[in-house]
């Protein structure tokens, strides 16, 4: 089926705009990069239209082949992979468009181009690998061009600074990725899907717990999982549509998918998936509170989008893969929605990214206004949107799972609805607070994917994905249980409700709770000093550490001194050496007749003369 | 012929030539002598090549000293040319005053 021309399409994109972008008009920039996405999504649903019932793969050619172990370049089709397809072409193509709108008076325009198509060709890469080294080649790829996008206004040291953070924290997941594929190789003796997975079974338990906690120390990096995301909230110092593609739809979701991916090893390692689904829980719940106190609008959806990504680690972790892919696809409709609506918002203000500054942009931007509402209905869980039904699935299974994940979860779904609706009501309603500036709604190329993802993240949650992916995962039986729905999505309106009554109908009740909250504001505020501890625990005395030891001890000391030392041994040697050349000829001829005299002598001694 | 010279007379001699040649370059001062010294070295040689080649009855030796007075030929006009340079520059012809080419 010609697979490789998913991802190959947009890297001839990324050459032709990276190569020659500089020369090329904005106009052809925008065609060839649009245009390889757009081909890539189209042949993408050929792909998936045609998907054949039996394991479909193909292979190009040998990569690295030493004795029996061997890894291709393979690429291989099935449901999950046809469902990350549609979600990263389809997304990816909309965000391209838009972003032709968002970036028109940005300077370095095809190299945001470029990038973004090399960002598309390494996410393909990664879900349609047949193995896990060519999936840890796009995990790889899709980190760099985040690092690269974030750190897209270089001149700004806090994007270069928040690049390198995202960079840098990934070190440590993909550092639990590498040691579980040595793991794989070591155990399995192969690194394809295809030969790891039905020998899983047959393997200790032991050994298989392990690969699936150093994949779910992979994944929780990639997908910004407690003790790891960190670095998520400050990548937004990246153009929103980067945002919207990478930090919110596509990339983080890349550490679910894996796990996803992996079913057949965390079925047979119970432990590691209970610990996802702790993790996840955990997370969702812990972001959820930071999002209340931020007024920044991007930072609220970026810990949102961290919360959300608990939320789909709890459902895989719960054994309910399909429900937590499921809310992967939603959660790529309404969390990009809200990502490039925010973008809208930002670029209607001019940049101003505080949402104390906005306030009754809902005349001024109504395309904007209605689509983020659209979204922001979804992502609380209003019956009959997209993400109602996927967070109801996973919340089923929490259930079902252990009943007390279930409230924990339903608590944060509560949070949800009221962190998202503060920030529509403190962006859209009241009074206009920004001064003299004049909001204006969004070019064409913007409004319209707003659009488009605004019906999917209404209608999305009917493209049935648990019953898609039925077959493919194994299959909780739970009895459907109509109260819990209603519990969740009562803790849903009940956040809604209360962000209306605090930010619209008494306006200073918001600012009086914060002060009676006191210090439990500031916490939450000041998101629970993370940062500040990893600086104090990890970064400080790693810093002081490498200065004095591994500098100016094991540098400086031991490498120079080595070094240095038999630079000067060599000149004092030298100085030593250089009497000889006296430029007496006597001497020389002494020297001569001396050394043949030794020669002889040694030779007479190892018995040479006879 | 000369079978009552034994091969170990010729190089008994060949090796106080050489030794006289050594200590000629080592001990005197005057160019010219140590020049002539290095032509007694090649000669002793010289005269060991061609007692080996009689008694093994081998033409090679022969052929070896050809080589080397030829070379010492070269070398005498190379030499002298030097020599005379030297005289001309320095006004002197012990080899101790040219010494200006060291570290």
């Amino acid at each position: 089926m010609q697979l490789w021309l998913i991802p190959v399409l947009p890297l001839a994109g990324f050459l032709i705009n990276g190569v020659l972008g500089r020369r090329l008009s904005r106009a052809v920039i925008n065609i060839v990069a649009i245009g390889a996405v757009v081909l890539s999504f189209a042949w993408a649903l050929k792909v998936v239209f045609a998907l054949p019932q039996a394991p479909y793969a193909e292979h190009y050619f040998n990569w690295i082949v030493a004795g029996s172990f061997k890894v291709g370049c393979d690429f291989a089709v099935d449901r999950l992979t046809a469902v990350m397809l549609m979600v990263v072409t389809g997304v990816g193509s909309l965000i391209h468009v838009y972003s032709t709108g968002y970036m028109a008076h940005e300077g370095g325009y095809y190299r945001f181009f470029a990038y973004l198509n090399l960002f598309m060709f390494f996410m393909l890469t990664l879900v349609l690998a047949g193995n896990y080294l060519l999936l840890f080649v796009g995990w790889e790829g899709v980190g760099l061009c985040s690092y690269l996008l974030i750190g897209f206004w270089f001149l700004k040291k806090s994007a270069t600074n928040a690049g390198n953070k995202a960079f840098i924290v990934n070190r440590i997941g993909d550092y639990g990725f590498s040691l579980a594929m040595l793991l794989i190789v070591v155990t399995f003796g192969s690194l394809d899907f295809g030969t790891v997975f039905p020998s899983a079974a047959s393997k200790p338990e032991g050994i298989v717990t392990l690969i699936a906690l150093l994949l779910l120390v992979g994944a929780c990096g990639k997908s910004a999982q407690f003790p790891l995301y960190v670095w998520l909230p400050d990548a937004m110092e990246g153009p929103t549509p980067v945002s919207a593609l990478i930090h919110a739809a596509t990339m983080v979701t890349a550490g679910v998918y894996v796990v996803a991916r992996s079913f057949p090893l965390y079925i047979h390692a119970p432990a590691a998936l209970e610990l996802a689904a702790r993790i996840g829980l955990f997370t969702a719940t812990f972001a959820a509170t930071i999002a209340l106190a931020q007024n920044d609008i991007k930072k609220v959806f970026a810990y949102s989008t961290v919360s959300q990504l608990g939320y789909m680690f709890l459902g895989v972790g719960c054994g309910a893969f399909s429900s937590g892919i499921y809310h992967l696809v939603t959660h790529a409709f309404f969390k990009a929605l809200l990502f490039l609506g925010a973008g809208s918002v930002i670029h209607a203000l001019g940049g101003e990214q505080d949402m104390r500054n906005m306030g009754g942009l809902r005349k001024h931007i109504p395309v904007t206004f209605w689509t983020l509402m659209c979204a922001a209905v979804a992502i609380s869980g209003v019956p009959f949107t997209s993400g109602f039904f996927s967070k109801d699935s996973i919340l089923l299974a929490a259930h079902h799972h252990e009943p007390w994940m279930y409230w924990v979860g339903t608590i944060t779904a509560g949070l949800t609805a009221f962190y998202v609706f503060r920030a529509m009501f403190m962006t859209f309603f009241g009074e206009y607070r920004g001064g003299d500036h004049h909001p204006h709604e969004a070019p064409k190329a913007m409004t319209i994917p707003l659009m488009i993802l605004a019906l999917l993240s209404l209608v999305g949650g009917y493209i049935n994905v648990p019953t898609w992916l039925g077959r493919f995962f194994p299959t909780l039986e739970y009895p459907e249980d109509i109260a819990l729905v209603v519990i969740s999505v009562a803790a849903g309106f009940a956040g809604i409700g209360i962000a209306y009554v605090m930010y619209v109908m008494k306006p200073g009740l918001a600012d009086s709770a914060a002060r009676s909250l006191g210090w439990i504001y500031q916490l939450v505020y000041n998101k629970y000093y993370v940062d500040q501890i990893y600086e104090a625990v990890i970064v400080k005395p790693l810093v002081n550490g490498s200065r004095a030891l591994l500098w100016r001890v094991v540098d400086a000391g031991l490498i120079d001194g080595t070094v240095n030392g038999i630079g000067a041994r060599s000149v004092g040697l030298g100085d030593w050496l250089k009497l000889f050349q006296s430029g007496n000829i006597r001497s020389y001829a002494t020297w001569v007749v001396f050394g043949s005299v030794i020669l002889v002598i040694a030779l007479g001694l190892v018995g040479a003369i006879r | 012929m000369m079978t009552g010279v034994p091969l170990s007379w010729y190089l008994i001699l060949s090796a106080v030539l050489f030794a006289l040649g050594v200590a000629g370059f080592l001990f005197r001062k005057n160019i010219i002598t140590v020049f002539m010294s290095i032509e007694l070295m090649l000669n002793a040689v010289n005269l060991s090549f061609i007692a080996f080649s009689y008694q093994l009855k081998q033409v090679n030796g022969h052929i070896f000293t050809f080589f080397v007075m030829v070379v010492a030929a070269a070398e005498a006009a190379v030499g002298l040319a030097i020599i005379l340079s030297v005289f001309k520059n320095r006004a002197t012809l012990n080899v101790d005053d040219v010494n200006s080419m060291k570290y």
